[in-house]
């Protein structure tokens, strides 16, 4: 581990002023640190060897109460300032994280769950407290005041100096030497730290199903079986950790040590006088202090650290892998640049969206799903996707998102004049703007039902809300009724049902639906997809479905049948994740 | 819940006294130094035999070298204790959440769980060594150097004393009153910013593509720049006790000199002294300096604390008998009277009157409109909720039993859930289905697997069972996730097997083909079918019906739902 860590320092820009007042701030009490010592062995010799007494020192007696006061009002102002860098830095960190976050959940791409990355995003990220507000401002003063004290201890006392500034390069190597050692140490932690995390979670989310198998009180042995896998760990990671700060402490105290025997000899021998003896004496151990600091937050910083590579792993580097499979998903001739993307899509009234041959890779699976799936459709038609699980109709709908990447075939929209647009080319967003999705799991949000419409129809008003949740038989419904997490106060059906009001609040060109009916009984499921029949029909709208039930089937204009196929490529079980 | 991690400590005293031990004899070392350091060099200056010296000499090295060795003595002990009590503390946690779900945890949010499970749960492993031990140590050593110095010069030990007292505990008090404020904004600032970030994240599919998802990350930045300002504000009061302490310090430093300048001008101490009693004091408030982060981590502690005990102090959905009724032999009807059911004492009654009777081997068919109270039903039977109202008794050949009177682990050895949307472990296939029945074989695993029709798509995974499913069963289909949990079922084995709309995400023909193996699991076992699909209606040939749908009481019936997510997921 180097002591400072670019990337860091890229995100400390968010902070650069209170940093450099930090600093500055820190060397004004290392020259106040001086000042003190001066005056203090001053008034000790002249009392002691001189006899002086309150009549003589009051001007010293003055002039030290000043310096103690600027000292504290120093030390005040460096804590405010470096702690306000650290705030500002932990914001810029977790809107990059959770920016990414959401790119990633979004596609399909294997990487951290939800629950690791909110982790990353708060708790990890807090633990950068201790690297943005103490270690970070401390590491140019590490360099400076020693060199500054010893500079005066040299100017009274030249032996006691080189004692000095032999012994900190010491340390610093020490330093360095182990501190390389800690840094395996603590990424391990962090990594039992991620897992114990992870673990956590799975079990207190799954703690109904682990009741209904009986599973649940046994599930408290294998928590503790982690947490002490977790201890073992980190003790391992702390006696290597400790050592470093051991090495630290251990240099500093003995030469202070050496250099008061030096001075005692050197004063019996009559080479040196008091006031130089006891100047040194104070200072000596300032000039380990930044440096036992430095030590001191390094370690305790470390966490934080290792967040941070986390955080950067995950902001960083999967950006190329994401690159990479944008172009997959959206076919984009490497050399188009973005910017000649078309800006207008053609009219989706008159349009037909083609699907052909489209096949889909499934990732650690040995499946192609789809596999050549093709149709057409034009405003005002219904689609229902048939198939067996697993054929790859939800991963068909998320490929015409933009949301999968497709390995064969084609999705083209083809304008009334005969002009193709690949999907391919369009920004997703643009493309997306037209469209609306209810998943097989929709998501609701704690908040009203009115909320949750809004959250994929912002521009909806409380008119199109209500008649959105009228269509889908939610009549009864007021859409300021406060729903649960995932919400709650509401059955599975009629979960269902808001997600098909909202899409349907969305206004879309194309509705993409994920088995609309599923959940309902045959009276709501009739309402339902009369809803929808009615959006073809009636505000000619593309609609695909993905159906299972014949009574949402025989709404359809076509029936398309997907299927699955072993993936030959994947016969020598490369393919495996 | 503090209290709690302090009588832990009992458990692990032995290295807890090592670290005290320890600890006070690494920071006395550092004041002794500084003392005796003052001293030889004073001697010096009046310039006696070298061999005066030598004890000074040789108690100065030994100073330099204890320190860092005995400090690196205290350090390793005292964390291996605490994370014992960590690992006792986050047992005794899980083993009270497990009491209260699912229905007592009905309206907690997961993204606040973890953040306080986890975050809180081991915020209090640092209350031993980054409180207890620290404080115990600086009063040890501060009080053996007050009495030296106040041995030498009266005075300037009383006003170290007192300055001791303001940087050690003052400072502290004022720092911790301006930052209470703050933490308490702190606090639910990163709660509600993690909350959001979850529901953020698993929303992020939908929200990207409706295009929301900018709109959605501007939200969350609003509420991480209020988390921004209330740990700004924290930190300035952080601040407040720096500055305190360093001006007591300097009092300290400033009021020994005066003293002591008097006092060798009285002759009341020596000139030799003089130096000592300076110097005492900056080592000593050097040593109290360091405790300024333990007001900061008592505050933390302490929120986490209040955290932990507004989740676990809830009061149990299903009070468990203090001598649970032995199990009666099977096999096992059900009979029902006059049954209520609701979420919260002052809720509204999800079911009301419900009755209802099955004789054992039976089947019977339960079915009503969404929220008609279906699922609660499935809850109240597998003890998940008390019952409001009326009985739900399991008739054994020796005589009815009232489920109250069993144990709920008990209860669920008789009765098994088939869930709808029940959650999947970040595991393996097997392991997924294996919690059904942890000894089962890996033939018995993939018999379950075959009944569940899921062998020859497993046959296509590179992995076979040992495939990983994800996180959430991420990788699986809708289907696919409904029939391992089929498959658990059908492993579990249960005499009484509630299914939960368990052909619902299934295609016609696997739904056909699986309805007969539904009924093939059914059979021999009491079943109780809740389902509105016509085609597992007309199968079912139930000798015992109840339709929910008369029962039905307007709105107050779509509460239910809260039933329909307790019992299937959370």
């Amino acid at each position: 581990m180097t002591p400072l860590d670019r990337r860091l320092l890229r995100i400390a820009r968010a902070a650069v002023a209170y940093l450099l007042v930090t600093i500055l701030l820190g060397l004004l009490a290392a020259g106040l640190a001086i000042g003190q010592a001066a005056l203090l062995a001053d008034a000790v010799s002249s009392a002691f060897l001189g006899g002086a007494g309150l009549d003589t020192l009051g001007g010293t007696l003055a002039a030290l109460a000043l310096v103690l006061a600027v000292r504290a009002v120093t030390a005040w102002a460096q804590d405010a300032s470096a702690h306000r860098a650290a705030a500002a830095v932990k914001t810029r960190l977790r809107a990059a994280i959770l920016e990414r976050g959401v790119q990633l959940r979004a596609g399909r791409w294997a990487g951290p769950g939800s629950g690791e990355i909110v982790a990353l995003a708060t708790r990890g990220v807090d633990a950068l407290d201790a690297y943005y507000a103490r270690y970070l401002p401390q590491l140019p003063l590490a360099a400076i005041v020693p060199v500054a004290v010893v500079a005066a201890i040299a100017g009274s006392d030249l032996v006691a100096a080189l004692t000095v500034g032999l012994t900190v390069p010491l340390i610093v190597v020490f330093m360095v030497l182990i501190g390389r050692a800690v840094e395996r140490h603590r990424r391990r932690r962090w990594q039992a730290l991620t897992r114990l995390a992870r673990h956590f979670l799975d079990v207190v989310q799954g703690l109904p199903t682990l009741k209904v198998f009986g599973r649940a009180k046994a599930q408290v042995a294998s928590l503790e079986r982690v947490t002490d896998a977790y201890r073992v760990e980190t003790m391992a990671s702390l006696r290597i950790a400790f050592l470093s700060a051991f090495a630290l402490e251990f240099f500093a105290t003995l030469s202070v040590a050496l250099v008061a025997v030096g001075i005692g000899i050197r004063l019996v021998e009559g080479s040196l006088d008091l006031r130089t003896g006891l100047f040194v004496l104070i200072l000596a151990p300032e000039a380990y202090l930044p440096l036992r600091q430095l030590g001191l937050h390094f370690h305790a910083s470390e966490e934080g650290r290792s967040a941070m590579r986390a955080a950067f792993e995950l902001i960083d580097t999967p950006a190329e892998r994401l690159r990479a499979e944008r172009l997959r998903a959206e076919r984009l001739p490497a050399e188009r640049l973005p910017a000649e993307r078309p800006t207008t899509l053609p009219d989706l009234r008159t349009a037909t969206l083609r699907v052909e041959g489209v096949t889909v890779r499934q990732p650690g699976r040995a499946l192609l799903a789809p596999d050549g799936a093709s149709f057409a459709i034009r405003a005002g038609e219904i689609v229902a996707l048939t198939g067996a699980n697993g054929a790859g109709k939800s991963t068909l709908l998320a490929a015409i998102l933009g949301l999968a990447g497709i390995d064969g075939g084609t999705i083209t929209l083809v304008a009334d004049d005969g002009a193709t647009m690949p999907l391919a080319e369009l920004d997703p967003r643009l493309w997306r703007r037209h469209v609306a999705w209810v998943p097989q799991t929709p998501f609701l949000a704690a908040g009203t039902l009115a909320d949750n419409v809004r959250l994929v129809a912002p521009g909806a008003s409380d008119v199109a809300i209500r008649e959105a949740l009228d269509a889908v038989g939610l009549d009864r419904f007021d859409p300021s009724l406060e729903l649960g997490e995932g919400g709650l106060g509401l059955s599975s059906g009629e979960r269902r049902r808001v997600a098909v009001a909202r899409a349907l609040a969305r206004d879309p060109a194309l509705l993409l639906v994920d088995e609309p009916t599923a959940g309902l009984d045959d009276e709501t499921e009739q309402v339902v997809l009369a809803a929808i029949v009615r959006r073809a029909r009636g505000a000619r709208s593309m609609v695909v479905l993905v159906a299972h039930r014949p009574a949402a089937i025989a709404v359809a204009d076509r029936e398309v049948r997907l299927s699955a196929r072993a993936d030959p490529e994947a016969l020598d079980g490369t393919a495996a994740a | 819940m503090i209290g709690e991690v302090l009588r832990l400590g009992g458990a692990v005293r032995g290295r807890l006294a090592l670290s005290l031990l320890a600890g006070t004899g690494a920071a006395a070392s550092a004041v002794a130094l500084t003392g005796t350091s003052a001293w030889l060099i004073s001697r010096a200056a009046e310039q006696p035999p070298i061999l005066y010296l030598m004890v000074a000499i040789v108690a100065v090295r030994a100073f330099g070298v204890s320190r860092g060795a005995l400090r690196y003595a205290e350090r390793l002990p005292a964390h291996d204790a605490s994370l014992r009590i960590l690992a006792a503390v986050r047992s005794r946690t899980y083993r009270r959440l497990e009491r209260l779900a699912p229905a007592g945890l009905a309206e907690h949010r997961s993204g606040d769980l973890l953040s306080r499970l986890v975050a809180d749960v081991d915020s209090l492993v640092d209350l031993w060594p980054r409180v207890v031990l620290p404080i115990a140590i600086a009063t040890a050593v501060c009080a053996g150097t007050v009495l030296v110095v106040a041995a030498l010069v009266p005075f300037a030990g009383l006003a170290l004393a007192v300055t001791l007292l303001v940087a050690g505990v003052g400072a502290p008090l004022a720092g911790w009153i301006v930052a209470r404020r703050s933490e308490a904004r702190i606090a639910p600032a990163r709660g509600a910013l993690s909350a959001a970030a979850l529901d953020l994240l698993q929303a992020a599919p939908e929200l990207v593509a409706a295009d929301v998802d900018g709109r959605e990350l501007a939200r969350l930045a609003v509420l991480s720049s209020r988390l921004q300002d209330a740990e700004a504000r924290s930190a300035t009061g952080a601040g407040t006790g720096i500055l305190v302490a360093a001006l007591s310090s300097g009092a300290a430093v400033w009021m020994a000199l005066l003293a002591g300048v008097l006092a060798v001008r009285a002759g009341g101490i020596g000139g030799v002294a003089l130096a000592v009693v300076v110097l005492l004091p900056i080592a000593t408030h050097e040593l109290v300096g360091g405790l300024a982060p333990v007001a900061q981590q008592i505050t933390r502690l302490r929120s986490a604390a209040d955290r932990l005990g507004g989740v676990l102090g809830r009061p149990d959905p299903v009070a468990e008998p203090p001598e649970p009724a032995a199990l009666p032999a099977g096999p096992y009807g059900i009979r029902i009277r006059g049954l209520g059911a609701r979420y919260a004492p002052d809720g509204p009654d999800v079911l009301d009157g419900v009755d209802f009777e099955l004789g054992a081997g039976e089947r019977a068919l339960v079915t009503g409109p969404s929220g008609s109270g279906k699922s609660t039903l499935a809850a109240v039977l597998l003890r998940f909720l008390d019952p409001s109202a009326g009985s739900a008794e399991l008739v054994a050949p020796s005589g009815p039993v009232d489920i109250r009177q069993l144990a709920g682990d008990d209860v669920r050895r008789v009765v098994g859930l088939c869930a709808q949307d029940a959650p999947l472990f970040d595991s393996t296939i097997a392991e997924n289905v294996r919690l059904a029945r942890p000894d089962a074989t890996d033939d018995e695993v993939l018999d379950a697997l075959r009944q569940a029709h899921l062998a020859d798509w497993i046959e296509t995974l590179p992995d076979r069972l040992g495939t990983f499913v994800g996180e959430s069963g991420a990788r699986l289909s809708g289907g696919q996730r409904q029939r391992i949990e089929l498959a658990r079922s059908i492993l579990a084995d249960r005499p009484i097997l509630i299914f939960d709309e368990p052909t619902e995400h299934l295609d016609e023909a696997t739904a056909a083909a699986l309805t007969a193996d539904l009924l093939a699991a059914a059979h021999g076992r009491t079943a109780i079918f809740i389902t509105h699909r016509a085609e597992l209606m007309a199968a079912v040939r139930p000798q015992a019906t109840l339709d929910l749908a008369r029962r039905s009481h307007g709105r107050d019936a779509a509460a239910s739902a809260g039933g329909a997510a307790a019992v299937s997921a959370p």
